[in-house]
């Protein structure tokens, strides 16, 4: 048995250690808002919170993650009202958004370290996030939209 | 009440009964008022359509015929009910529709339902809006009735029944039994454009919370108690078989629960996928290769060019371009080479299936609906109707959903049929099993000719495409196929709007042993590219600007002329621009869509490509929603773009190179140029954005990289060029 804290719980699960965080949170935890795209953290929508970096839970096994504090989409807000939620509906970001949690998770990270992002810094936090769907625009304008919010 | 609305209740009410929940009432309504009393007297086509219920809650659920892939259908298409029945934006919730194409066929392919070629907004305008102002009316009437007024002092607005004099009110929900009760109208008056409330204007999408904080639901998130994940190891050729296996090692693994051997190779059912992706990296396989195809892209590549020496089906033919050709003394030829391409939308392909005591159920973004229940029936032997499809949202599509041959659909069956249904499973596919399953947008190669009269007209053209057919072996071969030509080939290359005397344009269509499929925007992904990218080189050879040359050979076009023109103005062009920049154009019709394009680029000394800016203008009638037009003409660039710049699948002795997005890498934040949309004021009728912004952006960008480099692109993707300055 092996002991993480997600979003703020203790949770128990039994699986082999090197099984990728992802796949427990999404087939043993039930939280299925974080995505899986390519299992190679090649396209970030895995991207979850490990003591508030961005990493890709695809390829972090879970035996890395003792004592360590994990947030999921479902833990950013309470009622998904987290600034960056809240710029992602002005903006209308999402089209298919099956990469928007992990697009969120990224910006999310972020924006705690860098209130004020420049475009290039945007383009360095986000590169690692595919949309397939061509959002990107949209997210841009809405990391901008929080950063002038919190002025 | 006359007799046939007697019945038309009886239908109205028989059908509530059967689907309505609790104190929801359901309004069933015909598909064009004309049909109602047409159909009155049959019970099984009477209620043909079954698109809006209004709860006691006053809640509006609009049930959406189409697959919600990202392009916005959930949105559009209640927009078009809300507008007519003067609902409340914010009392609109969502629902699916199931699979059952005699209520929610397409109505612009006739049968079948599903969504594809751009049309979901298209084919929906009337029949939504129908639907809306039907059950406006039966609102309004429960309404005089009630208060014994006349139905012409009534008004409807966000939600609210009131009478004009009295100032009575009443909301959907103190109406919507009383409503139920009252006979189905047969003709009622659409609003005109003049007073649209939604309409024009930018709503707010109806799934963006839920895809802003991780609930909306897909079919990799399904969970069924007792449901078992499955991943399939594929054979490594297409057209292999496995011989035999050894799963020994597999079964070993913890949470592994089961091994079946299915057409499509040997599938691990575990607890979860971990677990079953390691039982299938553990499996020992000997493959029979026999029938498998062994030829690699560049073999086939000159298979084509040798067939593209040889005239091909006639598909379009005006006068005798051949003969013009020979006696022009201006002439310009060039060949063009496209790579396959694979979707590769953000969501591996996936699908849950349990049998079940009538039948079987499926729930996963399908965007053909009846020829997966078609497929599925037989691979089951059952009856059509016995396949129930629960369409969930998709993640990403471009195409990939809507596969005549339903392939991952399939192999969900076949595995739950191996297994006797004892449980439902859920088949994962893996990026690597989603980017080497084949089905992509076919391998092309073109050859142009044209010839120029002394006023630099084009007098003579002749375009001759080399390319899989998407239709043919398929279930839909026989109702797509015309005349033999497969039209998912050559769109956009037979309507070429070009003016010329001379006109010829055929097709090979060599059979290969790769799967191949509609791509977003299909054959125009590679006929936009060789015309625009040759009608600048035409445009050189007389010593035009390539907008100027456009215009005097596009009379006749005046919605393309008119988009040209929008993205001129808007752009900027003719500005002079630094070394190492330049500006191209694109034009191009799709799905009844017109989109030019002009894109500018700086290309680096040592032959780095960035796009940095587009301007898009788009006609595609009535605006519905201008915001998420705006989004699928970004969208439909990024698209067009990442296949553009480095997109391809290779095949080497038959195996696919590329396996995930290190080798097939769709372009990231850093890539993407700003995009500017223009979308031209419009009453005609609405038309698709989904796929026509996806044409324009290769051959724009191409153009513009002549314009900084002096080098002409006619091989995709950029990526294969060398353009340093050296």
């Amino acid at each position: 048995m092996l002991t993480l804290l997600v979003n703020g719980e203790k949770r128990q699960v039994d699986v082999s250690p090197d099984t990728p965080l992802l796949w427990v949170l999404r087939d043993d935890l039930g939280l299925t808002g974080t995505k899986y795209g390519c299992g190679m953290a090649l396209c970030g929508a895995c991207t979850v919170h490990v003591n508030g970096e961005a990493v890709c839970s695809c390829v972090t096994p879970v035996s890395a993650l003792a004592g360590k504090k994990i947030t999921t989409i479902e833990g950013l807000s309470r009622n998904s009202d987290h600034p960056l939620q809240k710029a992602w509906a002005v903006e209308q970001v999402s089209q298919c958004g099956y990469c928007q949690s992990g697009q969120i998770m990224s910006a999310a990270a972020l924006l705690a370290k860098t209130p004020h992002p420049s475009d290039a810094d945007i383009d360095h936090a986000m590169t690692g996030n595919i949309c397939r769907c061509g959002t990107y625009q949209q997210i841009r304008a809405a990391i901008h939209y929080v950063a002038k919010q919190g002025d | 009440m006359d007799t046939e609305l007697n019945i038309a209740r009886r239908n109205f009410l028989k059908v509530s009964a059967t689907l309505g929940a609790g104190l929801t009432l359901a309004f069933y309504l015909p598909a064009s008022l004309g049909a109602a009393r047409k159909f009155a007297t049959s019970n099984d086509t009477f209620m043909q359509n079954a698109f809006i219920r209004i709860g006691t809650d006053s809640q509006v659920t609009v049930i959406v015929k189409h697959l919600e892939m990202g392009q916005g259908v959930f949105t559009g298409l209640p927009t078009l009910i809300a507008e007519e029945l003067d609902a409340d934006w914010s009392q609109i919730s969502v629902k699916a529709a199931p699979a059952d194409a005699k209520l929610y066929k397409n109505l612009a392919w006739g049968a079948p339902q599903g969504t594809g070629q751009s049309n979901s907004m298209a084919n929906s305008f009337d029949q939504m809006r129908q639907a809306g102002a039907t059950a406006r009316a039966m609102l309004v009437t429960a309404a005089a009735e009630q208060w014994g007024v006349s139905t012409e002092e009534i008004t409807v607005s966000k939600g609210i029944v009131q009478h004009r004099n009295s100032k009575r009110k009443a909301n959907f929900g103190e109406l919507a039994d009383k409503a139920s009760q009252m006979p189905v109208p047969d003709n009622v008056k659409l609003k005109d454009m003049k007073d649209f409330q939604y309409i024009g204007k930018p709503v707010v999408r109806k799934d963006t919370m839920e895809k802003l904080n991780g609930t909306a639901k897909y079919t990799i998130d399904m969970q069924q108690t007792g449901m078992l994940t499955a991943v399939v190891a594929h054979p490594p050729l297409f057209g292999a078989k496995v011989k035999s296996y050894d799963a020994s090692k597999t079964k070993a693994i913890k949470g592994v629960i089961d091994v079946v051997q299915i057409p499509t190779g040997v599938a691990v059912l575990a607890e979860g996928f971990w677990p079953a992706k390691l039982g299938r990296d553990a499996l020992k396989i000997e493959w029979d290769t026999s029938t498998a195809n062994i030829l690699g892209s560049d073999e086939i590549l000159q298979q084509y060019k040798v067939l593209a020496k040889t005239s091909g089906a006639v598909v379009r033919s005006e006068g005798n371009a051949d003969k013009a050709l020979a006696g022009a003394s201006k002439r310009v030829a060039a060949a063009f080479e496209f790579p396959y391409l694979a979707h590769a939308a953000m969501e591996p392909m996936d699908c849950a299936i349990a049998l079940t005591e009538t039948g079987c159920e499926l729930w996963h973004g399908e965007q053909f609906q009846t020829l997966t229940q078609l497929n599925v029936s037989k691979a089951l032997g059952i009856k059509l109707d016995q396949v129930k499809i629960n369409t969930l949202y998709a993640g990403g599509s471009f195409g990939r959903r809507g596969n005549p041959s339903s392939d991952y659909q399939l192999e969900a069956t076949h595995i739950v049929k191996a297994i006797a249904g004892r449980v439902p499973i859920k088949l994962l596919w893996t990026r690597e099993d989603d980017m080497r399953a084949g089905f992509y947008r076919p391998l092309n190669y073109h050859t142009l000719e044209a010839a120029l009269d002394d006023k630099g007209n084009i007098v003579a053209w002749h375009h001759r495409i080399v390319g899989q057919s998407i239709l043919a072996g398929t279930p839909i071969e026989g109702v797509m196929l015309e005349k033999g030509h497969d039209p998912m080939s050559m769109e956009g290359a037979n309507d070429m709007p070009y003016r010329s005397p001379n006109v010829l344009v055929d097709l090979h269509s060599p059979k290969i042993n790769v799967p191949v499929l509609w791509w977003r925007s299909v054959a125009h992904t590679h006929t936009a590219f060789s015309i625009e990218t040759f009608i600048d080189e035409l445009a050189a050879k007389v010593d035009k600007d390539p907008v100027e040359f456009r215009r005097e050979q596009l009379a006749g076009e005046p919605r393309l002329l008119n988009v040209l023109n929008l993205a001129v103005e808007k752009s900027g062009w003719g500005k002079p621009m630094t070394k190492g920049r330049g500006r191209g154009i694109a034009l191009h019709k799709s799905f009844n869509t017109y989109v030019a394009q002009v894109a500018e680029v700086t290309v680096t000394k040592d032959g780095k490509v960035k796009v940095d800016h587009v301007t898009c203008a788009v006609d595609c009638g009535i605006a519905v929603n201008p915001e998420i037009i705006a989004s699928q003409m970004q969208g439909g660039i990024g698209f067009g773009l990442s296949a553009a710049m480095k997109g391809a699948i290779t095949l080497k002795n038959g195996k696919v190179e590329q396996s995930n997005f290190h080798d097939y890498e769709p372009i990231r934040m850093n890539e993407m140029p700003h995009v500017d949309v223009h979308i031209v004021p419009s009453n005609e009728a609405p038309s698709g954005v989904g796929e026509p912004g996806v044409p324009p952006i290769a051959p724009a960008v191409c153009n513009a990289i002549f314009m900084a480099t002096g080098i002409r692109i006619r091989s995709l993707p950029i990526s294969l060029h060398d353009l340093s300055d050296t």
